[in-house]
């Protein structure tokens, strides 16, 4: 555990008064400490191209009344800085008042271990993993002309200290493992991504030479992709593949239940509370409780405790996603999704692991169904208008559907749809339900956070194909 | 106050001392300091008040062809030297790399000119809140915005760049942005959409009157959106959008993606890569600039480079590490381009628009459908239909796409370039691309 106060003149005696003296009049805010230790190492054109070691120490101090939230944050942590801080706020909030909330929510459940990644393993044996990888892809066949293979690791170490002086702690390990392939057939580029991560040690992630698999795969999507035609352009049916393509789910559902968005009413759901929103069957939650995901916390960075929260139940709107300030503006409770990129960030609602639960059917009888259309196994990116409701996302490994068979592979395309009416255009949802291989960045308001997907086979009945073919 | 040069730096030369001390046979380091302040509105009243003070240190350690970096925020001397300690460890299992090294010392920039970069003025959080409060006066005079957010952010930032072949320099730079979103509503459809002015000096800001009333126009017009046909149309991309196809066009000629072989642009130097009447000129030197500077991230004099000549592709962006690779001189462009343009074309936007009876203009695109690679290109977009020079309607939901390739031999350029970003494009149109929807 970090001591935030051992190299400072700032006692926590110090701290827990100019805290409590800070947020006495004000509803809700907290102090923030945070230290980060990071790395990225990366192989790229048969070389170890960079090496980098970083770490990051700073508090955010919040005080929020009423509407208003007042932020300032400093990566000196000092009394003087503090204080200064202090001043800030309490010049912004001078004119509104507030009673602060004392309740927090306990739990003494953890996801991960308090590890340190980073130390667990030997650069030495990060750098050969790396080499090994480079290898294998090249000597694999002559058509690689590009390896690129990294390494991401952090361990981040945070402290909340509320009013009266309570704390809260948590240590995050999270670790990234990628590799990206370039093949060129007859002048032809084309590129495969394929990585693997979460809150664990590497070694969990690469014993059994894991790494391996990870490199077939990122091979096997530019292989596919050297092959492919051009996508076809227009409405068809859709059949998504399990895991990873889930980040439809978090585009066009996800941002527009997001607490921040339903109390400002710029979310195409604000009013659709309790109404079908989607086609029976369909269930979607948003998750921080699995063991070493990437999207999972013990704790939110306003310190409570994560949990399994059932935004959409057999097609009915249930919930949406809340920090604690705008559940307070709602009248409801946190539901432990308050999250921030680091201590330079204010808290916003964000997703964690967001997950369709399985259904019935099998994606081969989904594909059966479909006369024409497209079979989408893999994406790159998404983005939303959380307001017009319109997401997109794009197929980075894709086929076409015709007469119920699986046919030749199609080129990169945008599919785009509708956010509020897509979910009632699924007509089937598939026994499979699988996790994404744990690689998800989610970005809001300029705030990257770390997040999971997970979703069955499903059928969609509509939906738009940016391709190129008439 | 933002630091000032002596701090700055004394504590770079302080990190290369320790780093030459342990070893190092070449280092080089930037420390940083950046305040900022921001005040956000909703609805008229205030939402939100930031205030960040942050300190940045990067250091790179070499032992002949190795290399290896560290950064931090934290600027104690004993934090320093743990951490450069680490560095040069690393550094010293790191594997050569024959094309790692510090800058050619007769390319770093000697003269430092006075860009003007640096408006000391402050603009006090209360000034803000009176700038965002007529800002929201007058984006929300139509009844049909449901919802205004604004916000005003002023930064000072100062920074030094040192290596250990004797370069020392850096200099304040400060910026002053305005931003503000709205939401109509109508019967039909909600929609939303935004305008912001980002300047060195506070007095170029535009009016907050002008520019609440432009997000508001902006926003009502999208209102009761239709989907249209899948079909080949010309696009025209407004500015806002053609300057990102010129920022795709630098990623892919960057020395990196050309060295790695991974863009669609490798091999094309003296070949016609845009429609003959093109050109793209990369300036740092202009005065109050967005992307102007100095030198670039490794201390490289940089001056103005034609990137396009009459359709021709003239230079490619190099920095020290890939200019080795590929046996070019770096130009400066470590840390990407500077302020970048398409000259003007000869057409006004008036006739562009009356080009063809019928065509699709496109004010935003989401998604990340740009694959420099191959240089296919499909994107999901918002824009209005335009016939006989007219916006008909409001159009959503549909992708457009095509390749780079022939993209880029298409353009036609409206005379309406202005320099208000970092990247600038006047009105663009693109013949014979496909929209995909119903």
């Amino acid at each position: 555990m970090s001591n935030f106060f051992s190299k400072s003149d700032l006692t926590r005696q110090d701290a827990d008064k100019i805290v409590s003296e800070t947020l006495n009049n004000c509803d809700d805010g907290e102090l923030y400490l945070e230290e980060s230790k990071s790395e990225s190492i990366v192989l790229d054109d048969n070389k170890i191209k960079s090496s980098n070691y970083s770490s990051d120490l700073g508090f955010g101090f919040r005080a929020i009344s009423n509407e208003v939230v007042a932020y300032s944050y400093s990566n000196e942590i000092s009394k003087d800085s503090l204080k200064n801080s202090s001043e800030n706020l309490k010049s912004t909030l001078k004119s509104i008042k507030g009673t602060y909330n004392h309740e927090i929510p306990k739990s003494n459940k953890k996801f991960y271990e308090d590890i340190n990644p980073i130390e667990q393993k030997s650069l030495d044996s990060k750098l050969e993993v790396l080499n090994k990888v480079n290898d294998f892809l090249r000597k694999k066949d002559g058509l690689v002309k590009q390896v690129t293979a990294s390494f991401a690791g952090e361990q981040k170490s945070i402290e909340i200290i509320r009013s009266g002086g309570e704390a809260l702690t948590d240590i995050r390990p999270l670790i990234r493992f990628n590799v990206s392939v370039m093949l060129e057939k007859n002048g032809r580029k084309e590129t495969g991504v394929y990585g693997i991560g979460g809150r664990q040690s590497y070694d969990d992630y690469l014993k059994n030479d894991n790494w391996k698999n990870v490199c077939e795969e990122a091979f096997r999507i530019a292989s596919v992709n050297l092959e492919s035609k051009p996508a076809p352009a227009g409405e068809m049916k859709v059949v998504l593949g399990p895991g990873w393509p889930a980040i439809l789910i978090h585009e066009a559902i996800g941002h527009g239940l997001e607490g921040d968005f339903n109390r400002k009413k710029t979310s195409a759901f604000h009013d659709l509370m309790g109404e079908k929103v989607a086609s029976e069957g369909v269930t979607i939650v948003d998750d921080g409780t699995i063991d070493n995901r990437r999207g999972s916390l013990t704790i939110d960075d306003e310190g409570t405790p994560t949990e399994r929260t059932v935004l959409i139940e057999n097609g009915i709107l249930k919930n949406f996603m809340q920090d604690r300030h705008n559940a307070r503006l709602m009248n409801t409770r946190s539901t432990g999704s308050g999250r921030r990129e680091n201590y330079r960030h204010i808290v916003l609602p964000r997703m964690r692991n967001t997950m369709m639960l399985s259904g019935k059917q099998t994606q081969d009888e989904m594909i059966k169904s479909v006369d024409k259309g497209i079979f989408a196994v893999s994406f790159g990116g998404g983005q939303v208008d959380i307001t017009s409701g319109k997401f997109v996302f794009n197929c980075t490994e894709a086929y076409e559907i015709n007469n119920g068979k699986i046919g030749s592979p199609i080129k990169g395309a945008t599919l785009i749809g509708d956010g509020p009416s897509i979910l009632k255009e699924v007509s089937m949802v598939g026994n499979d339900m699988m996790l994404d291989p744990g690689i998800g960045t989610c970005g809001k308001a300029g705030q990257g956070v770390p997040v999971g997907v997970a979703q069955p086979s499903i059928l969609i009945d509509k939906m738009t194909v940016g391709g190129t073919k008439l | 106050m933002v630091k000032d040069q002596e701090f700055l730096k004394s504590k770079a030369s302080y990190c290369l001392d320790l780093a030459k001390k342990m070893g190092a046979t070449d280092a080089s380091v930037t420390v940083g300091h950046s305040i900022s302040e921001t005040v956000n509105f909703r609805n008229k009243s205030l939402e939100a008040s930031d205030r960040s003070d942050g300190l940045a240190l990067s250091i790179e350690t070499y032992l002949g062809k190795r290399r290896s970096s560290i950064s931090s925020s934290n600027l104690l001397d004993e934090n320093i030297k743990t951490l450069i300690e680490k560095c040069f460890e690393t550094t010293k299992i790191t594997p050569e790399d024959e094309f790692n090294s510090l800058p050619d010392k007769n390319l770093l920039a000697k003269q430092i000119s006075s860009l003007n970069l640096y408006d000391e003025t402050r603009f006090e959080n209360d000034k803000k809140i009176k700038y965002l409060k007529d800002l929201e006066e007058s984006a929300s005079s139509d009844k049909q915005i449901i919802n205004t957010e604004s916000s005003f952010t002023e930064n000072k930032s100062n920074f030094i760049l040192a290596n250990s072949d004797g370069f020392c320099d850096g200099y304040k730079t400060s910026s002053f942005a305005a931003s503000c979103v709205t939401v109509a509503k109508d019967e039909n459809s909600m929609e939303r959409d935004y305008e912001f002015s980002s300047k060195r000096h506070l007095s170029d800001i535009k009016q907050a009157t002008d520019l609440g009333n432009k997000a508001a126009k902006q926003t009502i017009r999208k209102l009761s959106p239709k989907k249209i046909g899948s079909e080949k149309i010309s696009i025209i991309f407004d500015k806002r959008i053609s300057k990102g196809m010129l920022s795709a066009f630098a990623s892919a000629i960057s020395a990196s993606a050309i060295a790695r072989g991974t863009s669609f642009l490798k091999d094309k130097i003296d070949q016609q890569v845009f429609a003959n009447s093109i050109n793209v000129i990369d300036k740092p030197d202009i005065i109050k600039g967005i992307g102007s500077q100095n030198f670039d991230s490794e201390g490289v004099n940089s001056n103005t480079l034609q990137l396009i000549e009459n359709g021709i592709l003239k230079n490619y962006l190099v920095d020290t590490y890939n200019g080795k690779k590929l046996n070019l001189k770096s130009n400066g462009r470590s840390g990407g381009t500077t302020n970048l343009y398409f000259e003007k074309g000869n057409i006004s936007y008036e006739d562009l628009m009356k080009k063809n009876s019928r065509s699709l203009y496109i004010t935003e695109t989401i998604g990340h459908g740009s694959n420099l690679v191959t240089g296919d290109y499909s994107v999901g977009a918002t824009g209005f239909l335009v016939e006989d020079g007219e916006f008909k309607y409001p159009v959503n939901e549909i992708t457009i796409a095509g390749n780079f390739k022939d993209m880029f031999k298409n353009v036609i350029l409206a005379n309406d370039l202005e320099f208000e970003y970092s990247v600038n494009s006047p009105t663009m149109m693109i013949e014979g691309m496909t929209v995909a929807g119903k």
